[in-house]
């Protein structure tokens, strides 16, 4: 030190060797240990225990009581009904979710910030408001109730109650998903083919659909897990009867305050079934994705 | 097919991007928009593409009025800075798009389309790219693809929004020689919008400068560079001193002399002559820049040959006399 500031030229001999770490950000070996353990450690005790507890309550009475309970005509009933509310919510919602995004990303018009925020009111609310609300809207006190009464139509306490609840639930997942993309895409493609001659129809089904497909189907696949896995909203409207307005979530409830743990893990199973199906099906398409977008 | 913009006026919010522009282009020109961003070329394009609609004036092609008709229906071929290209497609689905969409009576038979897409990549020497996405195309590529998807159509017009400028200046330079040579084989009537001066005055039968949402002049590359307008185009056109001869002078805008334009000397010659001192000398290039003050403290950029400056000699502070040859000045209604 002293040596160069007395005037000696330096040598590449004084120059000294890089750090052996890479990157001038890396932590010591310790506090990366520390950190992946910690994650490690709060994923295996809130989310893998858990999914080991369920399947192993399921099994605790053995295969033949878990084989009657998901075979019970209460659970199929409450499965058919499960399948059909995502039957109509997802595709109700995939369409809003694209013609929404569609709407924000290519187009500039009054009111695009209050749409933005509208959509993610379902997100900011609890479920169990929002199931409350239509109660308040339909229901036999409610603001519509009388009229509907009167012309027949029953919402609260049935299934279309249930399946506007799961619908009002699910509908920002499609249109959260989208936006961002179809901003970043802008709106050159669909000009290019316009300019080339497409119609309208033509140019949705051949442009813009492709290049959201796969953003498309996994906000399908999150839309589709929350559709059959809500609880709270259908609770409030659904009025849990038996075969009838009981989806999943809602019988596994009724078998566990009835004492019957093991079948109602046994149901309980088959929605963690569908959250893992849904995880690997969402990992594979961020996969996808990421190199969809790194091709460009 | 011949092209006339009537009277354009659009705005986007409070920014006024045209107002009340005519243009008239010939059919088979190639003609440049040139202008700073901001200045509504980009705009004008669009408008005359179908993609963006006027607030008052008219389109016509061919003398008919195209106002109303949608970008569908003008048969305009676009090429996209960006390039724009169907990013699932490959090359070929990219070129063939336009012929796929047409309906079904009109629609060329499959044997058709491939016969025609790979003549137009023969066209634009990507024959052998027809399986590539856009993906795996270099920029000069892509905007050859942009280019024969556009010219698939038969399209009555080309138009091409800053077609290299997304492009480095190697590629930029070699392309720009090709499409000089590409429009001259098809004569089909193009218009391409551009920010770089060089590319306008290099490429364009006609350039047109525009600015604030204005155009300035319009006319050969020869006449905007030698004989500019305004100000403006003089300015915009390339490096410019202003210079005042003496020093009443002041009151007007100066003179406008290009740096090529301005002579220097030892003693002084002829009418207009000022001293100046020099304050800097570059040798390295093809000519060496000389930078002076002159006695009424303007600075002066003068290009001088490497042979002037062997005679010449010129060192930091030496007092010379510079004069301006074709230089021209601009009256004061023109100022900004």
């Amino acid at each position: 030190m002293t040596s160069a500031s007395a005037g000696r030229d330096w040598t590449l001999a004084d120059v000294p060797p890089p750090p052996r770490t890479a990157s001038a950000v890396a932590d010591p070996p310790w506090v990366r240990g520390l950190l992946i353990g910690v994650a490690l450690l709060f994923l295996g005790l809130f989310l893998l225990l858990p999914l080991v507890t369920v399947f192993g309550q399921a099994f605790s009475k053995g295969i033949g009581v878990y084989l009657d309970a998901i075979t019970d005509p209460m659970a199929l009933a409450a499965m058919r009904l499960t399948l059909l509310v995502a039957a109509i919510s997802v595709p109700v919602n995939a369409v809003f979710g694209v013609a929404a995004a569609w709407a924000i990303a290519k187009f500039e018009f009054r009111g695009k910030s209050l749409l933005i925020t509208a959509i993610d009111l379902p997100f900011a609310v609890s479920p169990v408001v929002s199931g409350l609300i239509f109660v308040l809207l339909f229901g036999a006190q409610g603001l519509l109730g009388p009229w509907l009464t009167l012309h027949g139509v029953k919402i609260i306490f049935a299934i279309p109650g249930i399946v506007i609840a799961t619908t009002f639930i699910t509908f920002p997942f499609v249109a959260h998903e989208l936006i961002p993309l179809m901003q970043e895409q802008g709106t050159e493609e669909e000009e290019a083919a316009v300019s080339l001659g497409a119609s309208g129809f033509q140019i949705f089904r051949r442009v813009t659909l492709p290049n959201i497909s796969l953003g498309l189907l996994y906000g399908i696949v999150l839309l589709n897990a929350r559709a059959m896995g809500e609880f709270g909203a259908v609770s409030v409207v659904s009025g849990h009867i038996r075969g009838q307005t009981n989806t999943m979530p809602l019988h596994v409830e009724i078998l566990y305050n009835e004492y019957q743990g093991a079948a109602a893990f046994a149901v309980a199973s088959l929605l963690a079934l569908l959250a893992v199906v849904t995880l690997v099906v969402k990992r594979v398409l961020e996969w996808r994705m990421g190199r969809a977008s790194r091709a460009l | 097919m011949s092209i006339e913009a009537r009277s354009i006026t659009k705005s986007f919010g409070t920014f006024t991007a045209l107002r009340a522009v005519n243009l008239e282009v010939k059919e088979g020109e190639l003609v440049a928009l040139l202008g700073p961003s901001g200045s509504g070329k980009t705009t004008l394009l669009r408008i005359v593409a179908g993609l963006e609609f006027a607030d008052a004036g008219n389109v016509l092609f061919d003398g008919e009025d195209a106002t109303e008709r949608s970008a569908r229906d003008r048969r305009v071929g676009f090429v996209f800075q960006h390039y724009a290209l169907f990013r699932h497609m490959n090359v070929f689905e990219n070129v063939a798009f336009g012929l796929r969409v047409r309906p079904r009576r009109e629609r060329p038979s499959t044997r058709e389309i491939r016969e025609r897409v790979h003549e137009l990549l023969r066209l634009v020497q990507l024959d052998g790219m027809s399986e590539r996405l856009p993906s795996q195309l270099s920029g000069g590529q892509r905007q050859r693809v942009a280019l024969a998807r556009a010219l698939a159509v038969r399209p009555r017009v080309l138009l091409l929004d800053e077609p290299f400028g997304a492009l480095d200046s190697r590629v930029r330079k070699d392309l720009r020689r090709w499409l000089r040579q590409l429009h001259d084989e098809l004569h089909i009537t193009s218009v391409f919008v551009t920010h770089d001066q060089e590319e306008a005055l290099e490429l364009a039968d006609r350039v047109v400068v525009m600015n604030q949402g204005r155009i300035e002049q319009v006319g050969t590359p020869e006449q905007v560079y030698h004989e500019p307008a305004t100000r403006f185009v003089y300015e915009f056109l390339g490096d410019v001193n202003i210079f005042h001869e003496r020093a009443e002078d002041s009151r007007h805008g100066g003179i406008y002399v290009r740096p090529h334009a301005v002579e220097i000397t030892r003693r002084p010659i002829g009418d207009g002559a000022v001293s100046a001192r020099v304050q800097r000398v570059h040798v390295a290039g093809p000519t060496v820049k000389v930078e002076l003050v002159t006695e009424f403290g303007d600075l002066v950029q003068a290009e001088i040959s490497q042979e002037q400056q062997r005679r010449l000699a010129l060192t930091r502070e030496d007092a010379v006399y510079v004069r301006p040859n074709e230089s021209r000045v601009f009256s004061e209604d023109y100022s900004i």
